[in-house]
């Protein structure tokens, strides 16, 4: 019998994959995005479970709005990577310091 | 039932493991394909929740769109990657405890809840039963209650489209281009030039 609890530990595992990703690949600019996608994936996945478990189809639209802002963040960052990569001739996150905030 | 539990069974752990996979592989290529892999499980997961239009939508957006545009920017460039490997082992230990701490903390936080007895998380988890389906039920409820979510999301894509062209175009000299201005302010006196041309000779 599979219940909201699976779901949300299913959703729990992704995240946590997602954030070790960020914090083990602290150099490659390519797998921090993707781990970022992986954690956008596991908020959808308690979404759609939430709305299936409150038998309420809002949760669905609110996954909808994740997925266009996971969109738009995946084309800003990998323009903003391919601007880098074309100034400094690599993508090591450590060498991202010329901002001067 | 039996079968429900196997399905979600084999999706999710072929999800976790592809993410597992995204993070760990050596050539970002294969994170990629891994990426994508993990997302089609948990579209797979989506339908068996019941959210069908959502499952169509992360396959297409994701899987066609998103996942291919990584895969476009990894081959592109000319990155070592093996470079960028360096500290992975390093950090290995320290994110280990980390992930291992933070899966035991929301773990915790379901359990808890589960035994405070706020809702009782023991039934099964059915999708959405209802005469209309699932696409139609996302439209009806999409263009009336959130129709400003629905315009805002649009102007999200619009700037993420103009914020990402205006980032990666260049400039190169030397393009032609038409300059309707002058074009306009051309008359007889300045476009046409007569010459005399002496016989056997050029201008």
């Amino acid at each position: 019998m599979i219940t909201l609890e699976h779901y949300l530990f299913l959703g729990a595992i992704i995240f946590t994959l997602g954030v070790l990703g960020i914090f083990l690949n602290k150099k490659n600019l390519i797998i921090i995005l993707m781990s970022i996608e992986l954690i956008l994936l596991s908020v959808n996945i308690n979404f759609i479970a939430f709305s299936a478990y409150i038998n309420d189809i809002s949760g669905q639209i609110f996954a909808m709005l994740t997925l266009t802002v996971a969109a738009a963040e995946a084309a800003i960052g990998l323009a903003i990577l391919v601007v880098f990569f074309r100034n400094l001739g690599s993508i090591e996150v450590n060498k991202i310091n010329q901002l001067k905030g | 039932m039996v079968l429900y539990s196997l399905t979600f069974y084999l999706f999710s752990s072929v999800a976790v493991l592809s993410a597992l996979m995204v993070i760990s592989a050596k050539n970002p290529v294969h994170s990629v394909l891994f990426l994508i892999l993990s997302f089609v499980n948990a579209s797979g997961l989506f339908v068996l929740l019941g959210a069908e239009f959502l499952a169509m939508i992360l396959v297409v957006v994701y899987v066609g769109a998103v996942a291919v545009l990584f895969l476009f920017v990894v081959m592109m460039l000319d990155i070592n990657f093996v470079k960028l490997r360096e500290g992975f082992l390093q950090y290995l230990p320290f994110g280990a405890l980390l992930g291992i701490v933070l899966v035991i903390e929301l773990g915790i936080l379901f359990l808890t809840d589960r035994s405070s007895n706020i809702y009782n998380n023991q039934t099964p988890l059915q999708p959405i039963v209802n005469e209309v389906e699932n696409t139609k039920m996302i439209g009806q409820i999409l263009y009336t209650e959130y129709f400003y979510l629905f315009q805002i999301c649009g102007i999200i894509l619009l700037v993420a489209m103009i914020g990402s062209i205006t980032l990666t175009l260049r400039d190169k000299g030397g393009v032609k281009r038409q300059n309707i201005d002058s074009q306009n302010t051309v008359d007889a006196s300045t476009a046409i030039e007569k010459k005399k041309v002496k016989i056997g000779e050029g201008i």
